[in-house]
């Protein structure tokens, strides 16, 4: 959300510059751009010779997505939108919600997210924004770490405490983590330390198992939630599948992806 | 009962519904907004054979309910689990005279519990007294997110909720289903909290605190504060049905749960009408932990047993046959419940 998305030519605005900007667009509880979600409804690009008018309408999987998720990434869609050069007037539409009267309206009228919601506002969202951020992080660190206890297997979860960034295959998993440390200010070197909270903290030695079978059940949550409102989007939404782009983490052979077959365990 | 391998298990469905979704009962368009999202929930998570049509969706009546719980679905016993909604539905969405009179009719069968709701004040305790002495339920099902004029949700810890909880402690309602939404007030903070629910279980002890969903999409977070507070239970609807879509998943959350809160403490559901109890039931007897998820132990029989069902009929005092019995585990009250099993845990 603070990535600002730099158009590459000049000349007019483009659909492709405004999906662009929208990339920048996170859903904070499943930490993905809006874009890669298949939120992105539909984006024109009109007006004449002068600054471009915008119109994007998102969209979500329920009627009853979080409200204050729903303000948060439509309102971000704005801005990122209005920050592109050459563009004018911006419009941003979330379809389909119970609130979507209430969110319009504020959007249209630069109101802020306590002028939208009125008495069920009390101060602002960052709170919110802060409290996901971690969770995101806490994810990214625990795939890492059961990555690296599956191909070692004669690695215990206690010895997991000592791990440094260093130590981290190069990948995918390792990048995500970097991403999201910075997200939080957190030192990226080889020598940082991996199963850390948020302010960078390692928990105390005995506490290193527990510390790392909460990050798993957050990660698992993550993933969860994210293929459960990425399936809802395409059941409510003929076609809107073919907008979504693959999330490997947490993927499965009903979301599109060609995993491992699934083989169970012996009783 | 179903039975299969020679094993029998004794089901209890801790989560069903009567509910009227037809457009005359809708009072707006949020009315049709909340059946569609049950209905793309359905349609999203069920077999393709299992799917229903959306207007027998809206409603199915009394006949259908036993049919297909009891006849089709293999369920000894079921609890009415209702939600009011009644800023979407002239009538309610639950159906409180029809699932109290289908309980009356069938006893032994089914368990009417009911709902309130703090905001209704003074007024609202009234009524619940009276319609405790009237139906003499011994469970509540809580729906944090429900709207109530201007209020879009409440929070157990609310004051009023309070004194709503001390009323059921002195009424033997011991039972709390809790049921998390969406559009808690202030909408600052995430909506899905679960926080409230330990307050009120460290403060109310002497009452059963059955997260409904198991606090999904926070599981991590339900887990949490389950594993420390001995009076807290986790109830799987909406968490069954990803055992077709989404078995690693499922399998994931059974592994969690198993771990942080144990093998005594879950309850099956179907969330019945949003999916029926026949085909979990199956697939969940059926069910283990893929091979390579190192990090959890496969699931016994004896766990799914209790799962399906002995685990809910002790919380209700139902009747279960001797033979189906099982003990208790042999697990700490709070805490997380033997790390050892797994085998990744224990290299």
């Amino acid at each position: 959300m603070t990535a600002l998305a730099t158009r590459t030519a000049s000349g007019p605005v483009t659909e492709a510059d405004v999906r662009a900007a929208l990339g920048t667009v996170v859903d904070p509880e499943l930490d993905e751009p809006v874009t890669d979600l298949g939120f992105v409804r539909s984006v024109s690009v009109g007006g004449g010779a002068g600054a471009a008018d915008v119109t994007v309408h998102l969209r979500l999987p329920t009627s009853f997505c979080a409200p204050n998720f729903a303000y948060l990434m439509a309102s971000d869609a704005k801005d990122a939108v209005g920050r592109l050069a050459g563009v004018g007037r911006v419009v941003v539409e979330l379809d389909d919600h119970h609130d979507s009267d209430l969110i319009n309206r504020g959007l249209a009228a630069d109101a802020g997210y306590v002028g939208t919601f009125g008495h069920e506002a009390e101060s602002d969202l960052d709170e919110l924004r802060a409290t996901f951020r971690r969770k995101a992080h806490t994810a990214a660190l625990e795939r890492c770490l059961t990555a690296l206890l599956r191909a070692e297997p004669s690695r215990t979860e206690a010895s997991l405490g000592s791990v440094r960034l260093a130590d981290l295959p190069d990948g995918r998993e390792r990048l995500a983590l970097l991403a999201r440390r910075e997200a939080l200010g957190l030192p990226t070197d080889g020598d940082a330390l991996v199963l850390v909270d948020h302010d960078g903290v390692p928990p105390p030695g005995d506490r290193v198992a527990l510390f790392l079978r909460k990050a798993r059940s957050t990660r698992i949550s993550i993933d969860g939630n994210a293929h459960f409102c990425r399936g809802l989007l395409r059941t409510r939404y003929a076609g809107s599948g073919d907008d979504q782009s693959p999330r490997e983490d947490g993927a499965e052979p009903a979301d599109h992806h060609h995993l491992l077959p699934l083989t169970v365990k012996e009783t | 009962m179903y039975t299969k391998d020679g094993e029998s298990y004794y089901i209890v469905d801790a989560h069903v519904a009567l509910w009227d979704a037809r457009p005359e009962n809708q009072r707006n368009i949020h009315g049709k907004q909340f059946i569609d999202c049950f209905y793309d929930y359905h349609r999203n998570l069920s077999p393709e054979q299992e799917v229903w049509g959306y207007d027998e969706y809206l409603y199915q009546g009394g006949e259908r309910l036993l049919k297909d719980l009891f006849e089709d679905g293999y369920v000894d016993h079921a609890i009415f689990q209702p939600a009011a909604l009644t800023e979407f539905y002239e009538r309610g969405f639950g159906q409180t005279e029809e699932a109290f009179a289908l309980t009356r009719a069938n006893p032994g069968r089914l368990t009417y519990n009911h709902n309130w709701d703090p905001r209704n004040g003074e007024q609202g305790l009234d009524q619940l007294r009276a319609d405790h002495e009237r139906m003499g339920f011994t469970g509540v099902k809580l729906y944090t997110a429900e709207w109530h004029g201007e209020s879009r949700g409440w929070k157990l810890t609310d004051p009023w909720a309070y004194r709503y909880l001390e009323a059921c402690r002195e009424l033997g309602v011991t039972n709390i289903h809790v049921h998390k939404g969406p559009t808690i007030r202030p909408l600052d903070r995430d909506a899905f909290d679960v926080a409230d629910i330990d307050h009120v279980a460290t403060d109310f002890t002497d009452l059963n605190f059955v997260v409904e969903h198991v606090g999904l999409p926070r599981l991590e977070d339900y887990c949490w504060i389950a594993t420390q507070e001995p009076n807290v239970y986790g109830g799987l609807a909406v968490a069954m049905p990803f055992i077709h879509t989404r078995p690693r998943y499922f399998a994931q959350i059974m592994g969690e749960l198993l771990y942080w809160i144990g093998e005594d403490r879950i309850f099956f559901s179907s969330d019945y009408a949003i999916w029926t109890p026949r085909w979990l039931v199956e697939r969940f007897v059926d069910f283990q932990i893929p091979e390579d998820m190192s990090e959890y132990a496969p699931i016994t029989t004896e766990q799914k047993k209790k799962i399906l069902g002995l685990n809910a009929a002790k919380m209700y005092g139902l009747d279960v046959p001797a033979e189906l019995r099982l003990p208790d585990a042999d697990e700490t009250a709070t805490g997380p419940r033997d790390p050892e099993a797994a085998d990744l845990a224990s290299v």
